[in-house]
């Protein structure tokens, strides 16, 4: 298959997913890869990166250890670094070169947690998936392996799926936390920005999940299967949409089921002229959002990873700069991140909402916080 | 100031230079990457080709970091891109797949571009997949076109020449047999060297043409570097394009390295002018000035003690033996492995000022050295990772040396420092934009 473009930028990969989602919470993440490749996460998908301390590294694989299966070194590496740096646990990585040569990840981390005595969780990137793939295993670990329960259910929602790579800032993290308070909901924990490993040992307790990004979804299921907690789909963007939103938390708490807030957008007519092109939690609640302020049918091209829950009536799934320029031309107004602008016909009315995950820092001052904010984006 | 995200924060790892080994003064193993990014990778490098396009085929993990370094410089006019998938590595059709994604951009741009760098990756490379057939089979669908074979192989950086040695090499492959003029190249630098630049006046003042590829202005420009007679190379890394066209083109190779030592300034004039048949000029102004230079500089930092790291020039070692032994306090010196070039200034400061500290960069702990040493502003500092480790505004922003060459150089250098001493930088902001001179959107 040819993937290719000619002028659009791409998405960040796995591994990135993964380093952003775990990148608060005091494990040490090793991507098996050459010397540098860690530099591209480090500049352009993490703003964290210079305020914020964590252990995030890359191995400096090379040509010599790929051919021979020089495995000892990286084990040997990764104890010692651990030996000194005291992380609360390893997360081990795959790159293009140790898939090819087919390294088995599961047991390096089971050779490193023998050895080293720490909790060692193998992640199974490649460098070749896009960024919602190796968040969502990421998080599914930490459901699976550091979510805890007292028994005590208390009236709080968790947020499942927060990383800087879709939510860019933390204060967008917390103007989701305003949100819920005034929805009558305490405060969870949040998967992955301003909590710590520690507050997942109650992540069961809460009432409901949050999903807020695609890569929170598997993480919610494993919540769902083990303590039971439901979970709704959705960013509170736009202040409709919030009431939307806060409402839907309640009827899953009540009913104890899931809903998928932000593909709640009715039967679109495939010809429908605006569209919200992106991550299909964020431009589906963006999309939602529009329409119940402007009262104008919005449709989404989900451009990443979609499981079909996600997908509503209308949509498409593109990720081909050539199919996505045939699809931007049939539009008068495309929302989306800005590096799509120049696909974008001239004549249509282009809405830049930028998105780290594919821009990285070019525009990140101009990533809004539409948290149950009045949208202001006129089409 | 920094917050923890967890684990003690664990104390500096560096050593006295006595005590450190050449040409390795530190275990290697996990990598960190410090939030300094001046340096030039091979997209900025590329894009020096003036109207030159620039193709990647890589896994998507790989392209974003070419992505957004073009992205940054609001050039993706002059990228495209296309990634392998899962299935693509094994299915035995990566040069049809390659051919054909080349075919299906050009076929997109509204103007066809004179050159296009064709870069492959590790997994090309480990896949045995065939360069040459990829190449011709584009030449003889694109007359006209100059295709360059490219490659972004960090994995192979130890077997045979590395990435960036490369990328210097082949992006002087479109050069064709041409009559030469008697005119002098400087080729794998990435700035302009100034008309102040004493190998720049001794060039003119010979009657040639001088050529730089950062001056070129058109893909036509660049093709004219092909009439010269002598190609000039000042960093190693340069060394292999310089060798290439001595071999291809006839064109003579002078290596005349970067260099803080006065003699070895001199000796590399005295190179050039027997090259060029010239008279070697009187230097000795040139070498008070770049004494007086220092010796201002050393006033304005008074005693101030100073850091530097390997980024900000080519010999760091001798760049810091000329700081001290003019009187400039370097403390630390921030290096992971030592060039056999600087050999000899690192024995000097380990015989003659062994109590300096050296740290190396991209060790794992390093990843805790600002916020365990987060005094801000208790040290000067040349170069950004220096700037960034010492946690200190006031430094003199330099990668590479950027355009400092001989007495000229030093005096420019020396101006830097009494200047940032002075005058502090707004640190996280300078020291986070990507390939120090290169246009950005941050």
């Amino acid at each position: 298959m040819i993937h290719y473009a000619r002028i659009i930028s791409c998405y960040t990969a796995d591994t990135s997913g993964v380093c952003s989602a775990l990148y608060e919470l005091g494990g040490m993440v090793v991507v098996h890869d050459a010397s540098g490749c860690n530099s591209t996460y480090a500049t352009h998908d993490e703003p964290r990166w210079y305020d914020m301390d964590s252990m995030i590294y890359v191995s400096a694989l090379t040509e010599i250890d790929a051919v021979m299966g020089n495995d000892e070194r990286f084990i040997n590496d990764v104890c010692r670094s651990a030996e000194k740096l005291g992380p609360k646990f390893i997360a081990i990585c795959g790159s293009p070169m140790p898939a090819m040569t087919g390294t088995d990840f599961d047991a390096l981390a089971s050779v490193i947690q023998s050895r080293c005595g720490i909790p060692t969780h193998p992640m199974h990137t490649n460098g070749m998936k896009s960024y919602v793939s190796g968040a969502s295993e990421a998080f599914e670990m930490l459901a699976r392996c550091y979510c805890g329960s007292t028994g005590n259910v208390k009236n709080a929602v968790n947020i499942l799926g927060a990383t800087p790579l879709d939510l860019s800032r933390q204060e967008i993290v917390d103007s989701i936390w305003a949100w819920l308070k005034k929805c009558g909901f305490e405060k969870g924990c949040c998967m992955a920005m301003g909590s710590s490993l520690d507050d997942y040992k109650t992540a069961g307790d809460a009432r409901c999940n949050l999903v807020v990004s695609s890569s929170g979804l598997r993480a919610a299921k494993v919540l769902q299967e083990r303590f039971g907690t439901p979970y709704v789909v959705g960013l509170p963007l736009g202040e409709e949409f919030a009431v939307a939103l806060g409402e839907d938390i309640h009827r899953a708490v009540e009913g104890k089921t899931e809903i998928v807030s932000c593909a709640l957008r009715g039967e679109i007519c495939a010809d429908c002229k605006t569209v919200v092109v992106g991550e299909s939690v964020y431009a589906g609640s963006l999309a939602r959002g529009i329409m119940m302020h402007t009262g104008k049918p919005v449709r989404v091209i989900h451009t990443l990873d979609a499981g079909g829950e996600l997908i509503a009536g209308g949509d498409r799934k593109i990720t081909d700069e050539d199919k996505l320029e045939e699809e931007f031309a049939k539009c008068s107004c495309v929302i989306a991140d800005p590096l799509f602008k120049p696909i974008a016909p001239a004549n249509a009315k282009f809405v830049p909402i930028p998105h780290e995950a594919f821009s990285g820092r070019c525009f990140r001052k101009n990533i809004p916080d539409l948290v149950d904010k009045k949208l202001g984006l006129e089409l | 100031m920094l917050k923890k995200a967890g684990g003690e924060l664990t104390k500096p790892c560096g050593i006295k230079i006595a005590q450190a080994e050449f040409p390795r003064p530190f275990a290697g193993g996990l990598e960190y990457s410090p939030p300094a990014r001046g340096d030039w990778n091979i997209v900025h490098i590329g894009l020096l080709i003036p109207q030159a396009h620039q193709i990647y085929f890589c896994a998507q993990g790989c392209l974003r970091g070419v992505v957004q370094t073009t992205a940054e410089m609001d050039a993706m006019d002059r990228l495209s891109w296309a990634y392998l998938c899962d299935e693509d590595y094994a299915d035995g059709n990566m040069e049809q797949n390659i051919i054909d994604s080349v075919t299906q951009v050009i076929k997109r741009m509204e103007q066809r571009p004179p050159c296009i760098l064709v870069f492959l990756s590790c997994m090309h490379l480990f896949a045995g997949v065939d360069f040459d057939i990829i190449i011709e089979e584009l030449e003889s669908r694109f007359a006209g076109v100059d295709f360059v074979k490219c490659y972004m192989t960090p994995t192979m950086r130890f077997s045979g020449l590395p990435p960036v040695p490369t990328m210097y090499r082949q992006m002087f492959v479109p050069l064709p047999e041409t009559a030469k003029d008697g005119g002098v190249n400087i080729i794998g630098y990435n700035w302009a060297f100034e008309e102040s630049c004493e190998l720049v006046r001794i060039i003119k003042n010979s009657g040639r043409v001088l050529r730089q590829l950062p001056g070129c202005v058109s893909y036509q420009q660049y093709l004219e570097m092909a009439k010269s007679s002598l190609n000039i190379t000042v960093i190693p890394e340069a060394s292999a394009a310089g060798e290439e066209l001595e071999q291809r083109l006839g064109q003579k190779h002078l290596y005349l390295p970067v260099s803080w030592d006065f003699e070895k300034i001199k000796d590399n004039y005295k190179a050039l002018c027997r090259e060029l048949g010239v008279e070697m000029p009187d230097f000795s102004e040139a070498e008070n000035k770049a004494r007086k230079a220092l010796e201002a500089a050393a006033k304005a930092l008074d005693g101030e003690p100073a850091a530097v790291d390997f980024t900000a020039a080519h010999k760091p070692f001798e760049l810091c033996a000329l700081l001290l032994d003019n009187g400039i306090g370097v403390r630390r010196i921030f290096v992971d492995v030592i060039s056999e070039e600087d050999r000899g200034a690192f024995e000097h400061i380990k015989e003659h000022y062994p109590d300096v500290e050296i740290f190396p960069t991209a060790d794992s702990s390093m990843r805790f050295f600002a916020s365990a040493d987060g005094e801000e502003n208790r040290y000067f500092a040349i170069g950004q990772r220096a700037a960034y480790f010492c946690c200190t505004d006031y430094f003199v922003d330099m990668v590479g040396a950027r355009g400092c060459y001989g007495f000229d150089g030093i005096v420019a250098m020396a101006e830097q420092i009494a200047d940032a001493a002075r005058n502090p930088k707004d640190r996280r902001t300078v020291i986070q934009h990507k390939g120090a001179g290169c246009q950005s959107c941050l």
